[in-house]
Order: C-alpha cells, then structure tokens, then sequence
C-alpha cells in the first residue's frame, strides 16, 4: 500500500507528464536574478499584475447583474447598488481597484524611467509597457462609461466633440466612436464591448508578453552611477552578475513582491468597504441640464487643461499633443538605450518627471474645483454681504440688487462666495474708475461678456455706484484727467493722484 | 520534459555544407511550395473575408450624418412667449429602440418675434456639455469650461470658438418644426444640408414660412 505521499507524487507525475508546464513554469520563477535589486523599488509591476487580476474577477462577478443597455445600465447599477447583497462591495472593489491599478502603473513607469530600465535591452519591454499603460487609461475611460450616468453621457459628448476637431474625418469618426448619429444604446454597446473584450483582451495579451520579455532578459541591476549601459557589453556584465550575486526569484526576491501585492489589495477592499463605490450621479437623460458633467479623478486634469487652452491652439493641442507624447514615450529607449541609468547622472530625466508630476498635480488640483466653471446658483444662494451695504444710498443698494439679480455673482466672488471665472469684486473701486467699470460692464472683454444689452442705463448708473463702494482700505480709483477738465470739481480729499487710464 | 519537440533534421550537428544543401531542398520541395500556395490560398480567403467585416465595422462612419434626421415638432409656437428663451425637448428622430433616457433631447428656443425663431442645440460648441440659460443677464452659461453665449447665440467669452449650434426651424401651422438628426458638434453641425421631403412638409408651411428670417428653411 503505498504512502499518501507517494500517491501525491504519483499524481503529479501523472499531470506533469501529460500537461508538462509545472516543471518548466517553477523554473521560470526560480530563475536567478542579481540580489541588488530584490528591493521594494522593484515592487509596483508584478503588483500591478495582481490589481489587473483582480480587476478582471471583480469586472466578470459585476457582468453577472450589469446590463448593458442605455434602458437598462443605469437602473442596473442602483440593483447592484441597493439590492444584490454585496453589489455595492464588488462595484467599490472594481472602482477603488481601477484608481489603485492606474496610481499603481503610473508609479511603476516612472520607477522604471528613473532607474534607467528602460535601456538596452529591454526597449521592447518599455514599450509594451507603454502599451499597457494606454490600455489601463483605456479601460478607466471605458469604464467611466459602464457607469452610464450624467457624467458618463456628457464625458462621450466631450469625446465626441473631440473627435469632431479632427479635420476631414472628423464626422465619421464621431458616428464610430458613438454608433450613430447621437449618443445612444449602440454607444454603451460598442463601449461595454470595449471594456469587456477588446481592451481587457489586448491587456492581459500585452501583460503577458511583458512579463515574458522581463523573464527574457531578467530584472533589471539595480543602477549604479558610472556603470554604462552598452550594446558590446551590458548582457555579459548582467549575466557575470546574475552568476555571481543570483538568488532565485522566488522565493528569495518575490517575497517582497508578494507582501506589497497583499498590502495593495488590502487597500483597495479598505477603501471599497469605507468610502464604497463611485456613483452612478443622476440618470443620463440629457434635457436634465442641471447638472455639472465631471471626469473621474484620472482624467480631470484633461478636464482643467481643455478649459485653459486658448481657442485658436485648442483643435491643434488636443490633436498633436497626445501623438507627439505617446511617440516620445515609444521611441524614448530607442534614441537613450545606451548609458548611465542612476538618477543622479541623468538630470534631465530628474527633471521632466518632476514638471510632468507637478503640472499633472496641478491640473488635477484644480480639476477638483473648477474655479473656470461660473457657479450656476451663487446669484439665487450668495446673498450680499451686509458689511457692503452699511451706509450706503438708495442708489447703491439698488446696483447691489442688480448685482445679484443680474448673475454677477455666478462669475464673481464677494467675501470669498461666488465663482470665481471673473476676478473677485471686494476691492474691484480702487482699480477701476467709473468709466473703466461701466466700459468693462457694457462691452465686456478679457474674458467677460458685454452686458449692454442686458442693462439699462438706470441699472448700469446703478451697479457701477454700489461697484464704486467696494474699494477696501483703499481710496477709490479716480481718473486725474477728468479732475482737470473739470476744474470746478473738487477731487476727494483722501485720493491719492492715478496715472491716467486709457481713454477706452 | 521542458524542450519541446523538434523535427529529427534539425537536432544533430551534421557538416554544414551538407546542412545548406539539405535546408535549400527543404525549401523547393513540392510540399513547400503547395504550402505557399495554401498560405496565398488563405491570405485571399481572409482578405475576402475581412472586406465585410470592416464594411460592418465603420458602418456608422459610413453613414452621412447630413442624411440623417427629419423634422420634428417642439410643440405648439404659443408654448413660446415672444421675447423669451425657452427649454423645449423631443424625442431624438434618429433614436434607436433601446436608446432610452438618451433619446431625449433639449434645445433652447428663443423666439424673437411672432414668426421669427432661433433653435439652439444644448449642446456647448466647445465640447458639447449642456449650456444653461439666465434670463436676467441674457447669457447662455456652460458648466464645464465656462464657454459663455449671447441670447442670439453668438460667442461671448470663453474657450468655445464659434456660437452654439442652431437647428433649422419652419412653423407649420400653429406649431414649430425643426430638423434634428446629429449630435451637434464641431463635425457635425445640428442644421441638415438635406431638402426637406415632400410627404412630411405640410402644405401649411408654404404659408407661413413667408414671413420669417432666412434661419428658417427656405421654400
């Protein structure tokens, strides 16, 4: 009677024999590679690989109750939300795990970039990086669309808009991304179809191939300042290396993988569990227009950045900036795959990825606040402050009444409350003139419009005495030319003489 | 059990001329070259193949928006105080049986005088977010980036780089028609180039369309 151990290794005998991928498969992961980069820095791939995974059981356990159809996709959501037990989990799980997976990539591209990986011989490697990294931001925007909410509809109207700015094809390509003429249920069919086979299939094919190039060519040395990378010599130095400081992979280097990949997802199940899943907002019914469509945190610096572009550059920034950027990426390893790889000879590296960091941040910064965007209710919900108001006339209190009743405030800020397009109008008196503030309320410009023909000429006198009360500490901007042409006015005692300001 | 396997020819070190002698032949025999064949064989089935496949693929590229659309009704003009902007909305003609929520569509509607309109398509020009209204300043106002209009439709201020899209309009009878087909943006402008058909023109539009602004389709 033979031992249960013995039966064991007669069944894996049995498997290995026929299947014959074990052996050759823990070899692979046993493989040597040079102590000096079992580190922590070396962590976010193979993390990445485990947020995928698990973006890909969460996305089929959520295909089981989503319905993708512009009827349906939203109600299906609130049935997630509300009705399946756990629904609302597996959505935060797949949502929390999408923003992890996309913070998880970046941080990975930028270690590698830094470190210097990307040169001979892994350019390949880099570049179907690059790959994966544009199917992960592929697969957020899908998604946003899954959601099928306010946001989702008018995010394809901003793509599809996009896409009109392409000269020639523009309309066809328009009618190819939605699936027809508006924005519809072929739209959600065609993107859930995206998001579901296209983009996963090409991930996980793209991830693979990754993962087979990294094997290939082993985990890149740790860098070393002054140790050059050339083509005549870098594999017999890696090799030289891996004989002389190899440990296996697994288990001596992978632990710290495997402990970060843990962490990681006990991340992502703590922010699904305490913050919950994204949405949906309100149902995409487009004549709902009160609303304020926003991107989900990985594109909202797009969002900002597309609000700042002045008008003639928008069409040919939007079209040449992502091309010109996605070439400098792909062909990055092939002009610099040669040379010092440690940070600290390579300034220039150093320094793109702290501007892009900053300017990424920044953008985003202000993607969450929109201070461009005119508040649509500050005129109804902002009321004057009543310190302005102390003192004053009949007259100036009717120009605060328009003020408000005019809007003004959905652009301008008083005490802080208000949007925030147009410049705050607390001290607006002790840089205009009269004549400066009624020009710029008439005729607009900069980035106001004209308000002639919104404005009688009783409101106007109006707004601009209340507007001439809000000057500070300051004494109010007067114009000196007009103190002199008429000489019988006495200028206020307490102005202090203004340069002359442009005759509009 | 890890190396795959390998055609006998190719394991074994014979000498190397008699290895280039053998490789050419491999190369002409008659299987080579009916395995060539079969390759063009099948690179011609699949290029067969592929032409309805991409022609079904890019289907609605293919499709010309300015054919899309029809007239369509907003309701009756007296719905539409003269001198004021209104939201109206219809259901896209265009729309698809499982379009839900999304077929709806809005527009505002100003009308200027009793037979003159303007239709706007809610959709901002810069990227297509949905413009609000405010009556007091006058001022179509987007939410996403700012884009401002005047109550004719013309740029304000802003990022948008033109005016909003307008709908082309008649008046039949008592009520207000436009044509809608397209989601308006840069490409693909609300207003159609088509000729209005003839079975869905009412006789009372030859009528009424003679006092109205050249926005309105001309008979």
């Amino acid at each position: 009677m033979a031992s249960l151990k013995q039966r064991a290794l007669a069944a894996y005998e049995w498997l290995e024999s026929r299947l014959g991928l074990i052996a050759p498969l823990s070899k692979a992961a046993a493989h040597p590679t040079p102590a000096n980069n079992s580190s922590w820095w070396y962590v976010f791939g193979s993390a990445a690989t485990v947020l995928l995974l698990l973006q890909v059981v969460t996305g089929i356990l959520l295909a089981l109750v989503y319905s993708p159809s512009a009827n349906e996709a939203w109600a299906s959501l609130g049935v997630l939300n509300h009705s399946i037990a756990l629904g609302w989990y597996l959505r935060a799980l797949h949502g929390w795990g999408s923003d992890f997976m996309i913070a998880i990539v970046l941080i990975h591209v930028v270690q590698v970039f830094l470190f210097g990986a990307y040169k001979f011989p892994r350019e390949l490697t880099w570049m179907v990086g690059v790959g994966l990294l544009l199917l992960t931001l592929g697969m957020a925007f899908t998604g946003q669309v899954m959601r099928f909410d306010q946001d989702a509809y008018w995010g394809l109207g901003i793509g599809a808009s996009i896409m009109s700015r392409v000269p020639l094809i523009g309309e066809p390509l328009v009618h190819l991304l939605l699936g027809g003429p508006i924005i519809g249920g072929a739209t959600l069919s065609r993107f859930f179809t995206l998001h579901v086979f296209v983009v996963p299939g090409l991930l996980l094919s793209f991830a693979f191939i990754h993962i087979f190039m990294t094997l290939k060519h082993g985990v890149s040395d740790w860098p070393m300042p002054g140790r050059i990378v050339s083509k005549a010599t870098y594999e017999r130095e890696y090799h030289e290396l891996v004989v002389k400081t190899g440990i296996p992979f697994v288990p001596d280097a992978a632990w710290k993988d495997a402990i970060f990949a843990a962490a990681i997802v006990f991340a992502v199940m703590a922010c699904a569990f305490f913050f919950g899943p994204f949405g949906p907002t309100g149902t995409p019914d487009p004549t709902i227009i009160q609303t304020v469509p926003k991107p989900d945190f990985a594109f909202l610096w797009i969002y900002a950045l597309l609000a700042f572009l002045p008008a003639s550059l928008e069409t040919p920034v939007i079209l040449i900036a992502p091309v010109l950027a996605i070439a400098g990426m792909l062909l990055l390893p092939l002009f610099a795959g040669e040379g010092e790889r440690h940070w600290a000879r390579r300034p220039v590296a150093v320094l793109m990825v702290s501007v892009i960091a900053v300017t990424l941040g920044i953008f985003t910064r202000l993607g969450t606040y929109t201070p461009w965007s005119p508040i649509m209710d500050a005129w109804t919900s902002a009321p004057i402050p009543a310190k302005y108001l102390h003192n004053s006339t009949p007259l100036e209190r009717q120009g605060a009444l328009v003020l408000q009743d005019k809007q003004c405030r959905n652009c301008h800020s008083l005490n802080g409350v208000g949007g925030q397009r147009g410049p705050a109008l607390d001290e607006v008196a002790s840089h205009m003139t009269e004549d400066q503030i009624i020009r710029q309320v008439l005729q607009g410009g900069g980035n106001m419009p004209a308000y002639g023909n919104a404005l009688s000429p009783a409101e106007t006198k109006a707004l601009m005495r209340f507007l001439m009360t809000l000057h500070g500490d300051l004494a109010p901007a007067i114009d000196a030319s007009r103190v002199l042409t008429h000489a019988d006015v006495t200028p206020p005692a307490q102005a202090m003489p203004q340069p002359a300001p442009k005759t509009p | 059990m890890s190396e795959p396997l390998e055609h006998p020819a190719a394991s074994g070190e014979p000498d190397i001329d008699a290895a280039t002698a053998a490789a050419k032949a491999v190369l002409h025999t008659r299987r080579a070259f009916i395995f060539k064949l079969s390759v063009m064989l099948n690179a011609a089935v699949g290029a067969v193949l592929a032409v309805p496949l991409v022609g079904y693929l890019l289907g609605p590229a293919l499709k010309k928006g300015s054919n899309t659309g029809s007239w369509i009704a907003l309701g009756g003009i007296d719905d539409f105080p003269v001198g004021e902007t209104r939201l109206a909305e219809f259901r896209s003609p265009v729309a698809n049986f499982d379009d839900g929520d999304t077929a709806k569509v809005a527009c505002w509607v100003r009308r200027i005088s009793t037979q003159q309109f303007q239709v706007f398509a809610i959709n901002c020009a810069h990227l297509g977010c949905p413009v609000r209204w405010f009556a007091q300043s006058k001022l179509f106002l987007c939410p996403c980036h700012g884009g401002a209009y005047y109550e004719d439709g013309s740029r304000a201020s802003g990022p948008p780089e033109r005016g909003l899209f307008e709908y082309k309009y008649r008046i039949d009878g008592n009520s207000l028609v436009i044509h809608a087909g397209d989601m308006p943006t840069l490409a693909t402008e609300a207003s159609c180039k088509q000729e209005p058909l003839i079975q869905i023109a009412p006789v009372e539009f030859e009528t009424a369309s003679a006092a109205t602004r050249s926005k309105q389709w001309p008979v």
